[in-house]
């Protein structure tokens, strides 16, 4: 419990000062100017999405494999902060397309297979609330989940692929591709930060679901109790 | 600073997301840990 909060602090410190570093450590960028450092949070809520999407996937496929629990409860805290971060890429990238496209938003093949993935996602957990059996629960998520992450590669291509109106990447892009130094450390930063409140996040809903499991086990002991004693009311009658 | 209200509105969104987020886990939690006390006392009352 105290190592939880420890780094919980850590992350939220990291959080603020990464917000510091985005802000006034970051050179200016020349076209863009200010509008641009919302790069600093947009570009790691992206990379941490595409990590807990994979989390989901090899979880996904440890369950098909193993048919223990665990895999499935990591699949699902997975998803969970996978949407959640790329719901803030969602948001985030058309506060920053306004000012410098002149438009919120666009169907190009990066920002639509991006909405995809969210969908594909929040498909992923409503899936669950239809069923109840937690066996059939899990093996119907954890085949969604696989064939989901389908979407993940397109969307890192895409823009790579296709002409879009999303930039071409500045990281692991073409030849004209690079950032400066400072940018790319402040970038570090703050993709530490958000890596650690995403590894909170995702202990949090694993720790949810395992009690959620024991909370199930425990209701049907109490229902089956409750069965045996009434038979044997009968019985005696 | 020019656009500095649509910087500071995504920062937030950063902030209020994860914020929500959390707030919404531990909540469920509590709950949870509420159910399976009063399941745990209705076994020992048998």
């Amino acid at each position: 419990m105290k190592g939880r909060v420890t780094f919980a602090l850590i992350a939220s410190a990291l959080m603020v000062f990464g917000g510091y570093a985005a802000l006034y450590i970051a050179p200016d960028e020349k076209t863009m100017h200010a509008i641009q450092r919302i790069f600093y949070f947009h570009v790691p809520n992206g990379i941490c999405s595409f990590i807990a999407f994979f989390i989901v996937f090899i979880a996904n496929f440890a369950y098909l494999a193993t048919r223990r629990p665990k895999w499935d409860w990591l699949g699902v805290a997975g998803a969970e902060v996978g949407v959640a971060c790329s719901t803030i890429v969602l948001i985030t990238g058309p506060i920053w397309a306004h000012p410098v496209w002149g438009i919120w938003w666009t169907w190009d093949a990066r920002l639509t297979s991006t909405f995809v993935l969210w969908l594909l996602y929040t498909a992923y957990l409503l899936l669950r609330g239809f069923l109840d059996d937690p066996q059939r629960k899990a093996m119907f998520s954890a085949v969604f989940g696989i064939f989901a992450f389908l979407d993940v590669p397109l969307v890192y291509f895409s823009n790579r692929l296709w002409r879009t109106q999303h930039p071409q990447p500045v990281i692991l892009g073409g030849a004209n591709s690079g950032l400066d130094p400072t940018m790319g450390k402040v970038l570090l930063l703050c993709w530490v930060a958000v890596a650690c409140i995403m590894a909170i996040a995702i202990a949090d809903r694993y720790r949810l679901e395992r009690l959620r499991y024991e909370y199930e086990e425990l209701r049907f002991e109490v229902e089956s109790r409750g069965t045996d004693a009434r038979t044997q009311v009968e019985e005696r009658r | 600073m020019k656009n500095f209200e649509s910087l500071f509105a995504a920062w937030m969104v950063v902030w209020a997301v994860f914020f929500v987020y959390e707030v919404s886990v531990a909540r469920r939690l509590a709950k949870l840990r509420d159910d399976i006390n009063r399941l745990k006392q209705q076994m020992r009352e048998g």
